[in-house]
Formats: structure tokens, sequence, C-alpha cells
């Protein structure tokens, strides 16, 4: 008996230094990125630059945002299409509101905050009603959550009657451009809930959780988790994630256009969890692999972008990659 | 095994010495199977025993390592099911997979059209779908959607479709098990009928009754071989249910588990108790008690309600009659957690399916139910949860490289000593055991054996089900005997032999001893 342990660990060892592809799909990302990064050292003009670094983080930051919650939610074997009508909703409603269009508010900061809340709520909201279409009545994630993929832009549209907002408000603007300390103000938002829900999934009940629910849905069951709250719980996450996104995207603009805002987001954000090497099928989460494969294909973008290759065939780099780190994961797995 | 004398009816098919392994692993090793023209025939075995194999090596699904197969006194070779139905060899699920809006006839010749001049021709199809349907004297507006119909007709319409024209030879895999009595009353027509035309149907079920109902000869399997094969009138009950076990009903054998000789002065009072537990048709009329530090035993042959029953028991399920009390109290968990509270555990038979999670570590798995208790303010206490784990490796003598070793990676008696653990940890009063000893090696399976038998020392009540005789007679305080979803025999440990479970499992009752209340 004190033999098995010491040969389990060798067979272990074994099977690690043979197992290219699961040292692949573990570190794939971050040595993609590593690579990124020393090619256009070598090779792209003026790329050592803060205004480089923060031109690639501030365009990655909502989808990173967005991907946290996404991570969550395919980490119980979720998805979720809504995201990016979420955060047209709530792009569209926060001006409404600090604008004085529903109800007039004296003090520009309390409209602002009142705004910010309610529009991150609503959105909140909404996830959670996605959350139970999935948990109560059993509809795949994907069917559940296109009901507000679609009907969440609509609604977004018929509250704005289809118009663009524009704004100058600086009170509400710092959001996506403020820079305390000469780091902008959505990096610092995304450092802190990347920060938070990787602790989270790791560290806590909740995190332990969903890893459960995603893991084996059955055992969960039968271990007491109560598996319905921990699914309505994730896609109320990935609503809240989604709203605040809408914010910054808006406070970057000055504008709100419905028809814009989050276009798209949707499947940006399961694109970053993809090639993090978070499992699709559920039970295996990595919110730091979400943000490194974020960061990934913004850079792979910027890369071809800056060395004069068009922004089309830059999306079919995209999906190559994608395809690519799906493959991995199935080479791994089998 | 003894193979029939040829008489009147010719052989249909001939299976000879099929042997087919999986990764290594035998699944079947001689298996035999010869059925006559116009013959029902019962395929009957415990879980494991090869049934399934056998038949999907005939379809087509499953290639065969050795052995042949002769369909019609021709070599028979199939890749495919599809390619075995148009060879004459048809399978009958259990669900009907049919389109209620569209008419009978589209349902019917789905996948087969017919065409003319391109077009499809409709008068044709119609024809066609009453000529197959008048085969099993069904007399109905083939134009009709088939939801108008009643469910025992669109049943027949489903059969229909599968057995078409051409069948010789129609499979039915468990066709009983979902269907309610009229309809299993309308299924014995069709096979009556298949009969008169010829046509031989080989049975698989695990309801007695319907065998002796509905079969003319019977072909036992154990272990991956065919042990027996006999005409359905010449083997009794008893007979064929001490084949499937591999029981010799007359001998008594030595101890064959570990669970040794136990001291039953200090099993105490009653803690839990169910009366006249129903839900659907897999739990019909079960009742028993369980006492503080004994062991309850429950024995029955496979779908005679014992894993339904548990998850009763366990809130998974909810019965639709009946009453449970644990500790004097009336009790009727709507979920697990629910049992949880009551202190109660389930280590599931499906162990992969629904006891671990393979992407976890050997920890995660073992506190997945002790999760609330590991945690301060929903935060995880890192070191509580090592302490514990680490303790239960050492205490169960969990084999694995330490806490952080994904479950997957470990053996099956390993993963099952982790999920005895993750129920362990609670400090259960009562823990359900399905089948705790199935498919793990021998050195495990006796320590679980000693573990369940220390921990019922120490005031557990502990409701073990499994399909291993020897397991219940020597491991259990008091059997239980379910039968078709009824607990019919309760028998105390001293009085109980295997010759009176077995004859429990197959007539319903025990000469001996006093059925339950």
């Amino acid at each position: 008996m004190t033999e098995l342990p010491r040969s389990y660990a060798e067979r272990d060892a074994v099977a690690r230094s043979f197992d290219l592809f699961g040292f692949l799909s573990r570190y794939g990302t971050l040595i993609a990125l590593v690579l990124l990064v020393a090619f256009n050292l070598a090779f792209t003009r003026n790329f050592a630059t803060m205004q480089t670094l923060n031109v690639n983080l501030t365009q990655v930051c909502t989808i990173v945002i967005v991907a946290v919650g996404m991570t969550l939610v395919i980490a119980t074997g979720g998805i979720d299409l809504s995201v990016g009508s979420l955060m047209a909703i709530s792009g569209a409603l926060a001006p409404m509101i600090f604008m004085g269009k529903i109800l007039p508010i004296g003090s520009i900061h309390l409209a602002v905050a009142a705004a910010m809340t309610v529009s991150v709520s609503v959105a909140g909201l909404l996830g959670l009603f996605n959350g139970w279409l999935v948990a109560r009545f059993r509809i795949q994630p994907i069917v559940a959550t296109l009901v507000l993929f679609i009907a969440g832009r609509g609604i977004a549209q018929v509250m704005t009657n289809g118009n663009l907002q524009t704004f100058r408000v600086p009170e509400f603007q710092w959001i996506g451009l403020a820079r305390p300390l000469d780091i902008p103000t959505q990096v610092i938002i995304m450092a802190v809930i990347v920060a938070a829900a990787a602790w989270a999934l790791k560290r806590t009940l909740f995190g332990r959780r969903i890893l459960a629910v995603g893991g084996n849905e059955k055992a969960s069951e039968l271990a007491g988790i109560a598996v319905s709250k921990v699914k309505i719980a994730v896609y109320g996450i990935s609503g809240l994630c989604a709203g605040l996104a809408g914010l910054i995207v808006i406070a970057i603009n000055s504008s709100s256009d419905a028809n814009l805002v989050g276009l798209g987001m949707e499947l940006d954000a399961i694109a970053a969890v993809a090639v993090g090497g978070t499992l699709l099928s559920g039970g295996k989460a990595t919110i730091v692999g979400s943000l490194l494969g974020a960061l990934t294909i913004q850079l792979v973008r910027y890369t071809l972008l800056a060395n004069g290759v068009p922004d089309a065939a830059a999306l079919v780099v995209k999906a190559g990659i994608i395809a690519l780190a799906v493959w991995l994961q199935q080479q791994h797995r089998g | 095994m003894t193979r029939p004398p040829d008489g009147p009816s010719p052989l249909l098919l001939d299976m000879r010495d099929i042997q087919k392994r999986f990764a290594g692993i035998p699944a079947l090793a001689d298996a035999s199977l010869c059925v006559r023209s116009g013959e029902v025939h019962a395929l009957i075995g415990q879980n494991g025993a090869g049934k399934s194999t056998l038949i999907k090596v005939l379809t087509g699904y499953h290639r065969k390592d050795a052995g042949q197969v002769l369909f019609e006194g021709e070599p028979f070779e199939v890749h495919s099911p599809h390619q075995a139905q148009v060879n004459g060899i048809s399978t009958i699920y259990q669900e009907i997979n049919l389109v209620p809006l569209r008419s009978v006839t589209e349902n019917i010749c789905l996948g087969r059209e017919q065409r003319r001049y391109g077009l499809l021709d409709w008068n044709a199809m119609h024809a066609e779908a009453e000529r197959l349907l008048s085969r099993f004297a069904i007399g109905i507006d083939v134009r009709r959607p088939l939801g108008e119909f009643n469910t025992a007709t669109q049943q027949m319409v489903a059969i229909a479709r599968a057995i078409g024209f051409s069948a010789r030879l129609v499979i039915m895999d468990e066709p009983t098990s979902s269907l309610d009595e009229r309809e299993v009353g309308v299924l014995f027509s069709v096979i009556h009928q298949l009969k008169a035309e010829g046509v031989s149907v080989i049975f698989v079920s695990h309801k007695l009754d319907e065998l002796y109902e509905v079969c003319d000869q019977v072909t036992i399997m154990r272990d991956g071989r065919t042990v027996r094969t006999a005409a359905m009138k010449e083997i009794g009950k008893l007979e064929l249910v001490a084949a499937m076990l591999g029981r010799d009903v007359a001998a008594v054998e030595g101890h064959a588990t570990a669970f040794g000789e136990r001291d039953r002065s200090r099993i105490a009072d009653v803690m839990f108790s169910a009366r006249g537990l129903g839900a659907g048709q897999a739990v019909r009329n079960v009742s028993f008690d369980l006492r503080r530090g004994e062991i309850a035993g429950f024995a029955g042959l496979l779908g005679a309600g014992r894993t339904e029953t548990a998850r009763l028991v366990f809130g998974a399920d909810r019965p639709s009659s009946g009453q449970m009390t644990m500790e004097g109290a009336a009790y009727h968990p709507d979920r697990p957690a629910d049992a949880i509270a009551a202190g109660m555990g389930f280590c599931t038979e499906d162990r992969k399916g629904e006891g671990i999670v393979p992407e976890m570590t050997v920890a995660e798995n073992l506190t997945l139910a002790l999760l609330p208790k590991i945690s301060r303010n929903g935060v995880l206490d890192d070191s509580r949860q090592r302490e514990i784990v680490e303790r239960f490796i050492r205490e169960l003598g969990i084999k694995c490289s330490g806490p952080n070793q994904k479950v997957r990676e470990l053996s099956g008696g390993n993963q099952q000593k982790v999920l005895l653990a993750r129920w362990l940890a609670m400090n259960p009063k009562l823990l359900i055991l399905d089948e705790p000893t199935r498919g793990i090696d021998v050195g495990a399976k006796g320590e679980i054996q000693r573990l369940i038998r220390r921990l019922a020392d120490q005031g557990l009540g502990v409701l073990m089900i499994s399909s291993e005789l020897e397991e219940v007679i020597e491991g259990a305080d008091r059997i239980f005997v379910l039968r078709d979803g009824v607990s019919v025999t309760e028998l105390e440990a001293e009085a109980a032999n295997e010759e009176k479970v077995l004859t429990a499992m197959a007539h319903g009752t025990s000469a001996s001893s006093g059925a339950t209340t």
C-alpha cells in the first residue's frame, strides 16, 4: 500500500512527459501570446510603447469582462448568446436615465449613479431570466438565451425609438475615458473583475458548485447541490457583466446606438473562453485563461492590421485560432 | 449448453461460440444462440452477462472477434443495424420514434418513400401502409394523423414500421419496461401475430412472468457465456433465476464475502420505515424498516425496483404513493438535499454517471456534499478540507497520488471509496449503498465489505442493494426481496439462505417466512 502511491505518481509523471496535447491545451494560449509579443517586438514598429498597450487593452476590456461571465456559464455546461443584446439594453437605458428622459433628476451625480445601477441591474435581471428558462424548463441554453439574443436588441431599439443617443457627460464617461494613475478605468475594472472571478471560482463554495454542476450534474444533485440555483446565478452574473460592458462601450463612444452596441459580442466572448482553455462541455474552467484567450485574439488582429493585412483576412486567422484551440482540447480529452 | 434437437421447424438463426473483447476485456467468451422459425426466444441474464453485446454483434453494431453466425443456413455478416434490417433482422426499441402530426402513412413510409415521375406516389404509399398494418390486424384510416389514435395503436404502428415486410427475425430489447399493462397486451398480440406468420422473435426481458406468458425457448447467459438453453415449459422459475445468478440451488457454500460474523445485539430501534411506496411501473408497493446499526439488504432481479426505491428514499425521485418516516417523524423529501439534511447518504450504482465528477480531484469529489460545512461565509476553508480529505484517504486506504489527483485516474474500487468517504464525512445516520462492490477488484471489494460492517457496528443504518446473492445473504442482517416493484418477502439473517431468497425472487413468496406488511 505504501508502494502504490509512488507508482501512481510515477505513472503520472510518465504520462505527463508524453502528453504533448495536454501540455499545449494547458499552456498553449500563454505560449501563443508570448510568441505574438516576441514577433511584434521584432517586426512591428512602435510596438513597445504604452500607447500600443493602452490601445490593445482598451479594445479588449469589454470582451474580457463579458468573457468572465461567459466562462462561469460555460463552466456549468451552458452558453449565453444574449450578452451582446443585454449590452445594447444597458447601453440604451443608461443615457435615458442620466439625460433625464425618463424622469428628471436634479443632481447629475445622482442621475449617473441611478443610471449605472439601474441599467446594470436590468441586465442582471434579464440574465436571471435566462437562467430561469434554462433551469426551470430545462430548455437548452443555446435556445433559451437565443430568446433575448433576438428580443433584447429589439427591446433596446424600441426603448430608444431606434435613435442614436449622443451625450457629453464626463460624470458618466469616466468609466470609459478616465485614466487614474495613467491606466484606463476600464482596464482597472477588468482587472478587478478577472481577479474576483478567478478567486471565486477557485476558493469559494459557489465556484466549486459551478464546476461540480458542469462536471456532473446528476452527481451534484445527489450530493445535495441546488443545481437550479447555481445555474440561475451564473446567467445572472453573465447579465451583470454584459450590462457593465455596455456602459463602457457607450462611454467610450459618447453615444449609444442600439443597433451596434455589443453586436457580435457573444461570439467574441465565447471565442475568448474557448481559446483560453475552458472546456466547452463544462466542469473545467479558467478565468485567467479567458483573459489570455481574449488578449491573444486581440493581439493577432492587431499584429495583422499593424503589418498591413486587411481586417477581413484577420477574421479568417481568428477563426483558425479558435478551431485550433478547440481541436487541442479534444485531443487532450480523447 | 444443450442444443435443441432438430424438430419440425428449421433453425433460422445459429450463433455459435461468439467471442468479443473490449479493450482486451472479454464481453462475450463463448456465447451461442439458436432460434427456430416462428419461435419466440427469451434471452436473459444479469447485468453484464453479455445479452446486449450478443444482440449488437448480430445486428452489426459490433464486429465479433470469433465464432460464426448462420442466418437461414447462410453465413451472416452485416456492418450496421440498417443492413441487418434489409437482410431480415429488425430491432424494436423502447421509445416510439414517430411524428404524431403526420399521417399514419407518412410515419410508416418515412425514409422509404415511393416516387413516380419524381413525385411522391401517395396512392401507392397509402396502399402499402394499409397492407402492412393489415398484417397486424390493424384497420385504421392511414390518411389521418397518427396523433389522433390512442397510444396502443401508435405503439402498433411503430412496431409495424420497424418490422416492415421483410423481417424474419425481430429483436425486442426490454420492450415492456416503459409500457403499461394494456400496451403490454398489445405487444403480446403482435408477437402472436408474428409467430403465426413464421417470424421469429428474440425477447429480452427481466420480467419472469412475461417470459412464461409469451416465450417458447429460453437462452440464459452469464459472464459472457451461454449457460443454458431450454424450453420455457421445461424450466422452473427458480431454476431460471439460479442459472442466471450462477447458483446451484441445492449447494450451500462457505463464506464468499468479507463481512464476517456480526454481533446483532447492538441493532437498535427502527430508524426509517417505508410503507406502500409506489412510483410508476417500476415501484408498485414497497415496504420495509431499517434499524439503527442494521444492514438491510435489498435482493431482487434487475428491474425489480431496488434502485428506484432507493431513489425515492433519497428524494431523487418522488413517490406517487406511500409513506415514509425517519426517526419517528413523517419524511417526504423533495430533493436529495432534504434527505441529506435528514442524515442520509446515497452511493449510486452508476458511479461514473451519477457519482464522481471526473474532471475534479479526489479532494473536490470527497467534499462535494460537505461543502457547506467546510466553508465560512461562502469561502472554502482549505486547511479544514485538507485535514478531512487526508483523514479519509488514510482511514479508507484510498490509493491515490494525493488529494489533488484527478478522480478519473483512480481505479473503480478507489473511486468507490471516495464516494463512500463523501458520505461518511457527513457523519450520516442512514447510508444507502447501491451495488457498493460492483465492478471493483476483489481486494477493494473485501475492504469495502469490512468497512460497511464496521460502520454498522458503530450504529449506522445501512440499506444495501446488491445483485450478488452472497453479498446480501452474508452481509445483511435482514433481507427484503423485491420482485416486479413489490417487496414480497422479508427474511431475518438467521433464517435466510440462498434457496429462500432465490425462491422469493422467482415466485414472489418464500415458504418459511412472513411477507412484509
